[in-house]
C-alpha cells in the first residue's frame, strides 16, 4: 500500500469518471501571495540594484564610444586583420552599446519596478447585440443597393471583375523569351576545339594521362561579348581518360572517345549543379549538391543518387593539329530536365 | 457636471501643453487609458514571438543601410577595390558592390553579418515561436487565424531569406539559384516557360538578381509588416494567454501591467537582442564571398551548406533517389504532339515534404477543433504534457522536418563521422518514414508518464530524499506535501475522453462522424486524469499521514 511510485492509486480512481462536477475537482486558490524581494525590504538593496542599473547604462556609454574608436581610429588597408579588427571593435562596440541599456532597463524593471502580479477580466470577444446590430446593417446595405433584385447589374459587374485581372497577368509575358530550341543547343559543334578552363588553352590528346581529369570549354567561349555565363553553363564538360578496356560504349558511341579519353557534360541532369568531384580509383562522378553519383565506365549511367539520366556525352575526336575537337554537339539536351524535354 | 465639463483643462508646463494640443486632436488619453495599463502575461517561452519581432526590425535598420551601397546590376565589371586576391577578376556589378561594402566602406562588412546573422535568427525564432504556440494549444480557439498567420509569416520569412541570400551573386548563392532553377524546370507544362521568365531567358541571364531584389527589399517585406501588423493587431483583440496555474482561468488575465514593467523588460530585450546579434557578426563570420569568388557555371566547391532554413527542402532533394527498385522516377510520357518529360524525382522532394508539413501546419488547429468538438474559447495554454496526443504529433512532425534538415548535411556528416556517404542517405531515407513514428510513440509515453508523476507528486507530496525508520522497524522516505498552489497547478487541466459517434438527428452515425469518433479514440484513449480532492483525501489514509504530518510541522517551524 505504501508504494506509489507508478502513481496510479489502486482501483479506477486514475479514470475520470464522467459528469465530474466541480466539488470533485480541486478549487482555485487564487493567486500565490506576493513575496517581496530584497529591495522591497531593504533600501541599502535597492541603493544596489539602482547602482548597478546605472553601472550597466554606463557600460553602453562605454560601447558607444568603442564605436567611435574602431570607426575613426582602424585606418582599413589591403590586410584581411585591420579588416577584422575594425569589425571587432564596431560589433563588440555595438554590442555593449545595446546590451548595456537593455540588461539595464531589464534589471531595473525586475528589481525595481513593482512586481506584482495582476488580474484582469477578459472581455467578449462578439457580442450577441453587436452580431445583430451587424447583420442588420449589411441587411440593410445589401438591400438599399437593390443588387438582388437587379441581376442585370450583377452579372455584368461579375463578368467585368472576373476578367479585369487578366491584363495584370498577360503583361508580364515579356519577362523573358520562349524557350524555343535555346536549350538543345550548345556552343559545341564539328571541329569545335576543347580548351581548358578558365585559361582557354586548347588540349593535345597526348596531354591527357591516364587517370588525369580537364575541366574544358569550347574554344571561343572566353570571346564571347553577350551571353557568355549563358553559354558556359550548357556547354562545360569532363574530359578524363581511363584504359579503353575500361569503357563499354554501347551501339553507334563506339567511336565517341579517342583512345579512351571521354567528355562528358558537366551539368548534372538533376538540377544543374556542376558535376566537379571525380574519383580516379572508382571511375564516379560525384555531384557535390545532391550526391547522384555517374559511373563513368557505365557511359555515366547513374549509380547513387536523385538524378535519373545519365551525364550526356560529347562526341569528340582529335584534328588535324592533334587537339581534341568536338564531333558536333551534344545528341540531346544537357542539364536538368524540362517538361518538353522528351 | 456641466460646469466641470465647460471649465477647460489647462496645462501647467509647455510638455502639458503640447501634449495636450495633440491629444486634444487624436485623443490619446483614450488610447493611453485602454492601453497604458494593459496586463501581459509573462514567461520565458513568450520571448520567441519578441525575438522575431525585433529581428525584424534590426533587418530593417541594417537592410536599409546596405541598400544606399549595393547595386543589384548583372552587368560585367572587374573588380579593383580593396581585396587583393580578387583584383582584376571578371564579377557581377553585383558581386563588386558587395565586396565593396566589405572592404571599403567602415561598417559595412559588419552591417552585412548583422544582416545575415539576424536573418537566420528571425526564421528560426519564428519556427521556434509557433513550435511553442503549438505545443501549449495556443491555436485554439480564438487564435486559429492569427495561428495562419504566423503560418504565412513562416512562408514569408523563408522567401525574403533566400531571395536575400542570392543578391550577392557569388558562387554559393549563384549554384543555390540554378538548384532552383532545376526545381522549376520539372513543373510540368509551365515550368520551361516560368524559368525563362523568371530569369529573362537562359540562366543564368542578366535579369534574376535585380528582380530578386525588388522581391527582397519592397514586395515581401512589404507583405511581411502587413502580417506583422494582422498578427499583433489580433493579439490585442485576442490578449495573450497565459500558462495554467492558481488564479489564471479562461476569463481573466494575470500578469504584468505594460506600463511601466512590461513596457520596459520587452523594450530593454529588444536591446538586449540588438546586443547579442552585434556580438555575433563582431566575433563570427558569416557568408564570406570573398572566399567564395563570383558566379560561374563551372567551378563548385564540396561540403557547402545552404542557410539554415532551406536545408529541409535541399535534404529532400538529396533523400530522393532518382531510380527506386529499378523504376526510374522520370518519364518520358507520349502525347499526341510529342513526347513531355516528366521529373517526378526532382518534384515530388520539391513539393511533397513542404507540402505536407505546411498543409497540416495550417489546418491543424481545425482538425484539433473537429475531433474535440471543442468550440469554447481557450486562453489558458496547456502544458504540453497535459495534451500527449497532440505534442506527440508536433514531436513527429518536427522529427520529420529535422531528418530532412539533417540530409541537407548528409556529405558532413559523411565525411566528420568517417561514415559512407551512401549509408548516410539510406538511414536517412528509413528514418524519414520510421522517425516521427518512433517521436509519436516515445513522445506521447513520456507524456503520459509526466502527467502519472504530477498525480504521484499532486496527491502524495514530492520526495524529500529522507529515509525513515518506523517504530515496527520499516524504512519509508518521507514526502513533503505541496501546497495548494502548486498542487492546483498540477491538477488544474481538462482530460477529455474519448467520445462515440454521435447519431445525427435521424439517428444515424454518418460515416464522417464515425471518423470523428475513430480519431478522438486516437486522441484520448490513452488518458491521464488529474487528480481529485477525493482521491487526495484517500491517499492521506494510506498509512504515513504521521511521517507528512511530521513533515508539515517542519514547514511552519521554518
Amino acid at each position: 500500500m505504501g508504494d506509489h511510485s507508478d502513481g496510479i492509486p489502486a482501483g479506477s480512481d486514475a479514470v475520470a469518471r464522467a459528469g465530474l462536477n466541480e466539488v470533485e475537482k480541486f478549487q482555485d486558490p487564487g493567486l500565490p501571495p506576493h513575496r517581496k524581494r530584497l529591495a522591497d525590504t531593504d533600501p541599502r538593496a535597492a541603493q544596489r540594484a539602482e547602482r548597478q542599473v546605472a553601472f550597466l547604462f554606463g557600460i553602453s556609454v562605454v560601447g558607444t564610444l568603442l564605436f567611435f574608436f574602431g570607426y575613426f581610429f582602424i585606418r582599413l588597408d589591403d590586410t584581411i586583420a585591420t579588416l577584422r579588427l575594425q569589425n571587432i571593435l564596431l560589433g563588440l562596440g555595438t554590442a555593449f552599446a545595446m546590451l548595456g541599456i537593455g540588461t539595464g532597463i531589464v534589471h531595473w524593471a525586475r528589481a525595481l519596478m513593482p512586481d506584482h502580479e495582476v488580474s484582469e477580466e477578459r472581455h467578449e470577444l462578439r457580442s450577441e447585440a453587436d452580431r445583430e446590430a451587424a447583420v442588420k446593417i449589411v441587411d440593410d446595405i445589401v438591400e438599399e443597393t437593390g443588387i438582388k433584385r437587379r441581376p442585370l447589374i450583377r452579372n455584368t459587374l461579375l463578368g467585368a471583375v472576373a476578367l479585369a485581372p487578366f491584363p495584370a497577368i498577360v503583361m508580364f509575358r515579356d519577362l523573358g523569351p520562349l524557350p524555343g530550341n535555346a536549350l538543345r543547343h550548345t556552343m559545341w559543334d564539328k571541329g569545335t576545339r576543347l580548351v581548358r578552363d578558365p585559361t582557354g588553352t586548347p588540349i593535345m590528346a597526348s596531354d591527357v594521362t591516364l587517370g588525369s581529369v580537364f575541366h574544358v570549354i569550347p574554344d571561343g567561349l572566353n570571346d564571347l561579348k553577350e551571353g557568355k555565363l549563358e553559354e558556359k553553363a550548357k556547354a562545360v564538360v569532363l574530359l578524363m581518360r581511363l584504359e579503353p578496356s575500361l569503357l563499354h560504349p554501347s551501339k553507334g558511341r563506339e567511336d565517341w572517345g579517342y583512345e579512351g579519353i571521354v567528355a562528358y557534360s558537366k551539368i548534372c541532369t538533376h538540377v544543374g549543379c556542376p558535376v566537379a568531384l571525380y574519383e580516379q580509383q572508382t571511375h564516379h562522378l560525384l555531384c557535390p549538391c545532391h550526391q547522384s553519383t555517374f559511373d563513368l565506365t557505365q557511359e555515366c549511367k547513374v549509380i547513387f543518387g536523385p538524378a535519373n539520366r545519365p551525364l550526356p556525352q560529347l562526341p569528340i575526336s582529335i584534328d588535324s593539329e592533334g587537339y581534341l575537337v568536338a564531333q558536333s554537339d551534344f545528341h540531346e539536351p544537357v542539364g536538368p530536365s524540362f517538361w518538353e524535354r522528351g | 457636471m456641466s460646469t466641470a465639463a465647460e471649465t477647460p483643462y489647462k496645462p501647467a508646463t509647455a510638455t502639458g501643453r503640447i501634449t495636450d494640443f495633440v491629444d486634444q486632436r487624436v485623443g490619446g488619453s483614450g488610447l493611453l487609458r485602454e492601453f497604458g495599463r494593459k496586463v501581459f502575461p509573462d514567461h520565458w517561452s513568450f520571448m520567441f514571438g519578441e525575438v522575431a519581432l525585433y529581428s525584424f526590425v534590426i533587418l530593417l535598420l541594417s537592410g536599409t543601410f546596405l541598400t544606399f551601397f549595393f547595386d543589384p546590376s548583372m552587368a560585367e565589371s572587374v573588380y579593383n577595390g580593396s581585396y587583393v586576391p580578387l583584383k582584376g577578376v571578371d564579377m557581377s556589378v553585383a558581386m563588386n558592390s558587395t565586396l565593396n561594402i566589405s572592404f571599403d566602406i567602415r561598417g559595412g562588412l559588419f552591417m552585412r553579418q548583422v544582416h545575415h546573422w539576424s536573418a537566420l535568427l528571425f526564421t528560426a525564432s519564428i519556427a521556434v515561436h509557433m513550435l511553442r504556440v503549438f505545443f501549449t494549444g495556443a491555436f485554439r480557439k480564438p487564435r486559429e487565424l492569427n495561428w495562419v498567420v504566423g503560418g504565412v509569416l513562416l512562408i514569408l520569412s523563408l522567401a525574403d531569406g533566400f531571395t536575400g541570400y542570392s543578391l550577392p551573386d557569388d558562387l554559393l548563392s549563384g549554384n543555390g539559384l540554378r538548384i532552383i532553377q532545376g526545381v522549376i524546370s520539372s513543373i510540368p507544362v509551365i515550368g520551361t516557360y516560368i524559368s525563362f521568365f523568371l530569369f529573362g531567358g537562359e540562366f543564368p541571364g542578366t535579369a534574376i538578381i535585380g528582380r530578386l531584389y525588388v522581391l527582397h527589399i519592397l514586395l515581401v517585406p512589404a507583405m511581411i509588416l502587413l502580417m506583422i501588423a494582422i498578427h499583433l493587431f489580433m493579439v490585442v483583440v485576442h490578449k495573450h494567454t497565459q500558462y495554467p496555474g492558481p488564479g489564471r482561468n479562461d476569463r481573466n488575465v494575470v500578469g504584468y501591467p505594460l506600463g511601466p514593467v512590461y513596457a520596459a523588460k520587452a523594450g530593454g530585450f529588444f536591446f538586449i537582442i540588438f546586443g547579442v546579434i552585434a556580438a555575433i557578426a563582431a566575433l563570427f563570420t558569416i557568408n564570406p564571398i570573398w572566399n567564395y569568388g563570383p558566379y560561374d557555371p563551372s567551378p563548385i566547391s564540396a561540403g557547402t551548406q545552404p542557410d539554415w532554413y532551406i536545408g529541409w527542402v535541399d535534404g529532400a532533394l538529396r533523400l530522393m533517389p532518382g531510380w527506386l527498385l529499378g523504376i526510374p522516377l522520370e518519364w518520358n510520357i507520349p502525347f499526341p504532339w510529342g513526347v513531355n518529360t516528366l521529373s517526378l524525382n526532382v518534384l515530388i522532394p520539391a513539393l511533397v515534404p513542404a507540402g505536407i508539413v505546411f498543409t497540416v501546419l495550417f489546418i491543424y488547429p481545425w482538425i484539433e477543433r473537429w475531433v474535440t468538438k471543442d468550440d469554447r474559447e481557450h486562453h489558458v495554454l496547456d502544458r504540453p504534457r497535459n495534451a500527449p496526443t497532440r505534442t506527440a504529433i508536433g514531436m513527429a512532425g518536427f522529427t520529420f522536418y529535422c531528418v530532412l534538415w539533417a540530409a541537407a548535411s548528409s556529405d558532413l556528416i559523411a565525411t566528420h563521422f568517417n561514415v559512407s556517404l551512401n549509408d548516410v542517405i539510406y538511414w536517412l531515407r528509413a528514418l524519414l518514414f520510421l522517425g516521427p513514428i518512433v517521436a509519436f510513440t516515445v513522445t506521447k509515453r513520456i507524456a503520459l508518464a509526466l502527467q502519472r508523476k504530477d498525480r504521484e507528486i499532486a496527491l502524495h507530496g514530492r520526495e524529500t530524499g529522507r529515509i525513515v525508520r518506523l517504530p515496527h522497524g520499516e524504512y519509508q522516505e518521507v514526502h513533503a506535501q505541496v501546497d495548494d498552489y502548486k498542487r492546483f497547478k498540477l491538477v488544474g487541466y481538462e482530460s477529455p475522453e474519448p467520445s462515440a459517434g454521435v447519431p445525427n438527428r435521424n439517428g444515424i452515425v454518418t460515416k464522417q462522424e464515425k471518423r470523428r469518433a475513430l480519431l478522438s479514440r486516437f486522441f484520448f484513449e490513452d488518458r491521464v486524469a488529474p487528480a481529485t480532492p477525493a482521491e487526495l483525501h484517500a491517499a492521506h489514509g494510506h498509512g504515513h499521514e504521521e511521517i507528512e504530518a511530521s513533515d508539515k510541522t517542519k514547514e511552519v517551524a521554518r
